[in-house]
């Protein structure tokens, strides 16, 4: 198998498609993105090295309850999420290093606006991607939500995924 | 004036409370005077400041507190107000510090809230705070019980080992889990709800809601262990008094003290057996069952709850208006639990509780649509919270609603008191 050189615009591009997968409610395709290995955290606020024994994190999913994540937000029976919200997500100030290794670091701002019953809620932060090639695709080997808030006032929630 | 919140029907079977109670803004300025003014309110756990000079911030009941241990041993609330010109001396959320110094005029604090020096002291006669007015305040009433620390506004406030008689029982049971006590762990999720705080009060112990609400959570459950035929919540409901109530039941999911579940390792099934064998040595056998195997959710009036499921979490909340609070919520754990076990408590937590969880964020929901649709209050006036009066209260299952109407009772109790002196006042 002939692997091709990774370049920035593919890992760029590789991230809007995850962010618009996102916004099109498209979870299974979105979760179909991480490896068998993947994980997705959202470390505590203002403790982004914070290790899952020592603090409560607000999600801290391996791969298998990132897919029971996303396939429970398609049901109806997820009432935070039905009908669904409509979202916004956008991905800012991309940085991508280690492009030549095995895993790819990526990190970038993000914003994401989530509207429903008529209120709309914003949650800022940071990713930080680690990517790895499998085949010809990019996969993402874990995918961490640095939130920039100082609580989660007035959101109230994390429903979405990040 | 006199105004009817709650109906209450043994006869009929029927409890009623008006949604006025959801939406009114007078009813939230009686609470705040009656109610968060006067009870036993949850400011934090002991293991939060375990060392001298650790302190933390924390809102309760509507105040600005610094819940500190101060350099001579003690626990201290203080108010987070400079005792000169009202500036929030500290404003970090949480370190250690001999000190506090408020920045506006550079007064500084010892930390157990004495005043230790200004600028321009010549300006001040020397017995400047002879009296002790100058120093930062602090709540007179802090009093704990268990490790769970609690502080009451009112001087003359009944202590907080009558206050919590009955549930003192429950959070035995809760922190018995553990022979080392329980520690909180880092990262208190802070969130709110744009819905009334009575709301999550009801929420908290009602296991009625369970299965239509939580209908996700308990699939993954079952598809998590094929033993699972049919979702089991048995057990009972019981008034604890002055307003405090719990539900003690069985569930499908593991507990990290010590109901093993299919999703964890055999290593872990091994040490939970062991830890029930040690929980029977120290309690015997029914008791070791409650603790191991049982679940709680207790509520102690009017804003702590303490829910020991599958794993342990306190949240506390109070209302900003009629229409919105704000939640703390902790994860209490075992000082010094293996990690593997904490692991497994920490995933099961998140699974279903906090923000990000898959049950908690359809809590907020429900709670939010009823907010939503108490705007037809003046033509749909009475909520129903009736189950289970027709077994009698003493009968009561844990997916009745007794713990909710516990809670109703002595609510309407301190409102229907306040009315009552109001109306004496009126006719003197």
């Amino acid at each position: 198998m002939t692997v091709t050189a990774v370049t920035r615009q593919d890992v760029v591009d590789f991230l809007y498609k995850e962010a618009k997968l996102l916004d099109e409610w498209k979870l299974k395709e979105w979760a179909a993105l991480f490896t068998d290995d993947g994980t997705y955290t959202v470390p505590p606020i203002g403790e982004p090295d914070a290790t899952a024994t020592e603090s409560l994190f607000y999600v801290h999913d391996n791969r298998q309850r990132l897919q029971e994540r996303a396939e429970r937000l398609l049901k109806k029976e997820a009432h935070v999420e039905y009908p669904h919200s409509t979202t916004l997500r956008n991905y800012h100030n991309i940085l991508v290093d280690n492009i030549n290794s095995e895993v790819i670091n990526v990190e970038c701002n993000f914003t994401t606006h989530r509207t429903k019953r008529e209120v709309v809620d914003m949650f800022i932060g940071k990713l930080e991607y680690e990517i790895v090639q499998q085949g010809n695709e990019l996969a993402i080997k874990s995918k961490k939500v640095i939130l920039h808030l100082d609580s989660l006032r007035p959101q109230g929630k994390i429903s979405l995924i990040l | 004036m006199s105004r009817q919140l709650v109906k209450d029907n043994m006869e009929k079977h029927e409890f009623l409370v008006h949604r006025s109670v959801f939406s009114d803004r007078e009813i939230l300025a009686r609470e705040r005077a009656e109610i968060f003014n006067k009870c036993w309110l949850f400011i934090g756990h002991e293991t939060e400041i375990p060392n001298v000079g650790d302190y933390k911030r924390k809102k309760v009941g509507g105040r600005n507190l610094l819940f500190v241990h101060s350099q001579d041993g003690e626990i201290r609330a203080l108010y987070n107000t400079c005792p000169h010109r009202g500036a929030l001396v500290c404003r970090e959320n949480e370190g250690n510090s001999r000190a506090f110094r408020c920045f506006y005029h550079a007064w500084s604090f010892t930390n157990d809230g004495k005043l230790a020096g200004m600028p321009g002291k010549d300006g001040f006669p020397e017995d400047f705070n002879a009296d002790g007015t100058k120093d930062m305040k602090a709540v007179n009433r802090l009093e704990s019980y268990r490790g769970f620390v609690f502080v009451n506004f009112d001087d003359n406030a009944i202590s907080l080992d009558e206050y919590l008689g009955n549930a003192k029982e429950y959070i035995d049971l809760v922190v018995d889990q553990s022979e080392s006590g329980l520690e909180v762990l880092g990262g208190v999720q802070q969130y709110s709800v744009r819905a009334n705080w009575k709301l999550l009060a009801e929420n908290s112990v009602d296991l009625y809601h369970g299965m239509p609400t939580h209908k996700t959570y308990f699939d993954i459950k079952q598809s998590q262990d094929p033993g699972i035929k049919r979702i089991q919540l048995e057990g009972r409901g019981i008034d604890l008094g002055n307003g405090h109530a719990v539900m003690e039941y069985v569930a499908p999911w593991g507990r990290p003290v010590a109901q093993w579940t299919p999703i964890w390792s055999e290593d872990l099934k091994r040490d939970m057996e062991k830890m029930k064998e040690k929980l029977k040595e120290r309690f015997g056998e029914e008791r070791a069952d409650r603790i191991a195997n049982y679940n709680r959710n207790i509520i102690i009036f009017p804003n702590l709850v303490i829910n020991d499921i599958m794993a342990v979490t306190a949240r506390t909340f109070y209302p900003t208006s009629p229409g919105y609070m704000e939640v703390s919520g902790y994860a209490l754990a075992p000082i010094g639990e293996d990690k593997e076990h904490r692991m497994a408590r920490n995933n099961n937590f998140l699974e279903f509780l906090g923000p990000g969880g898959f049950a908690t964020p359809d809590d907020n929901e429900a709670l939010e649509l009823c907010q939503e649709a108490y705007t037809n209050n003046t033509e749909v006036e009475w909520n129903d919270i009736s189950k289970g009066m027709v077994r009698g209260e003493e009968n009561a299952l844990a997916t009745d609603e007794l713990q909710m109407r516990s809670f109703w009772r002595q609510y309407n109790k301190i409102l229907q008191e306040s009315f009552n002196r109001e109306k004496e006042v009126a006719h003197q």
